[in-house]
């Protein structure tokens, strides 16, 4: 059977904050088979950090539940899909915007989703309130090196011949 | 995290020596009131030469211990900031208040 993605992986895990650098160090992981830079590999892992913060912090409120994280790799792209099955978000919108936060006492900055847009390629945000919430972002990694690489390679066949 | 208190110069140095997320926050927002509350100290300096992820955790946390130095006079400023933590502060604006010193080199031991 022909898979639509050339890889994926599934991983859930209780909705606990030292989850959070097991998410996002898991993530990145798997994402190291693109080949990303530093700095790609920082912004996945920042996005991954602060989507699976919101199903801990707002999604459970710190309540036991299942995080659930899918990653599919197609081409150079990869897709990260956060979900919960928390309490959900009222107001998308609302909470999209920067600096908002519903819970300004627990010194949350309200740039979760400000950064998660800035760091990856796209993010759609799905959530129905009181059923939970669904982030899924896309990451296209850059590969320049790689196609230079194969141009001189080809050249080098050709030259051979 | 490690820290050192420069009695002349009413400074405190805070050393992080880990990631920066919502679960490691909880510990050095209390290790940092801890050291603050107990010197007041007129200058309070953040090394993140150490810190190798950050997220937007440590937006919130910087601007916290902001306003408890401020209730006494004091300012906070940053050292050895890498581009990726820098990416994430200068998004936040929180450099205006917490401004990120070149200049000075200090070890904490």
């Amino acid at each position: 059977m022909k898979s639509l993605y050339e890889n994926e992986m599934k991983l859930e895990f209780l909705s606990k904050s030292n989850n959070e650098a097991f998410a996002r160090i898991s993530v990145a992981a798997f994402a190291s088979q693109l080949d990303p830079t530093i700095e790609e590999m920082a912004d996945i892992k920042t996005a991954v950090s602060e989507a699976v913060t919101n199903s801990i912090v707002h999604g459970y409120e710190n309540m036991n539940g299942m995080v659930k994280i899918i990653c599919k790799i197609f081409a150079n792209c990869i897709e990260i899909e956060i979900s919960d099955t928390g309490k959900g978000i009222e107001n998308v919108e609302m909470a999209r915007k920067p600096l908002y936060t519903s819970k300004p006492n627990l010194e949350r900055s309200g740039m979760g989703f400000t950064i998660m847009e800035s760091f990856m390629d796209e993010v759609s945000v799905e959530s129905v309130f009181g059923l939970g919430t669904k982030v899924t972002m896309k990451k296209f990694i850059k590969k320049e090196e790689l196609k230079e690489n194969t141009e001189e390679m080809e050249l080098a066949n050709l030259g051979g011949r | 995290m490690n820290s050192k208190y420069i009695q002349e110069d009413k400074l405190l140095l805070l050393q992080i020596t880990e990631e920066i997320d919502h679960h490691t926050t909880e510990d050095i927002r209390r290790k940092a009131d801890n050291e603050i509350t107990r010197y007041m100290p007129r200058k309070v300096i953040f090394d993140f030469g150490m810190v190798t992820f950050m997220d937007s955790a440590g937006i919130g946390m910087l601007i916290g211990r902001y306003k408890i130095v401020k209730t006494f006079g004091g300012s906070i400023e940053m050292i050895n900031v890498k581009p990726s933590v820098r990416k994430i502060f200068e998004m936040s604006g929180v450099l205006k208040i917490v401004p990120i010193r070149k200049d000075i080199e200090f070890k904490v031991s």
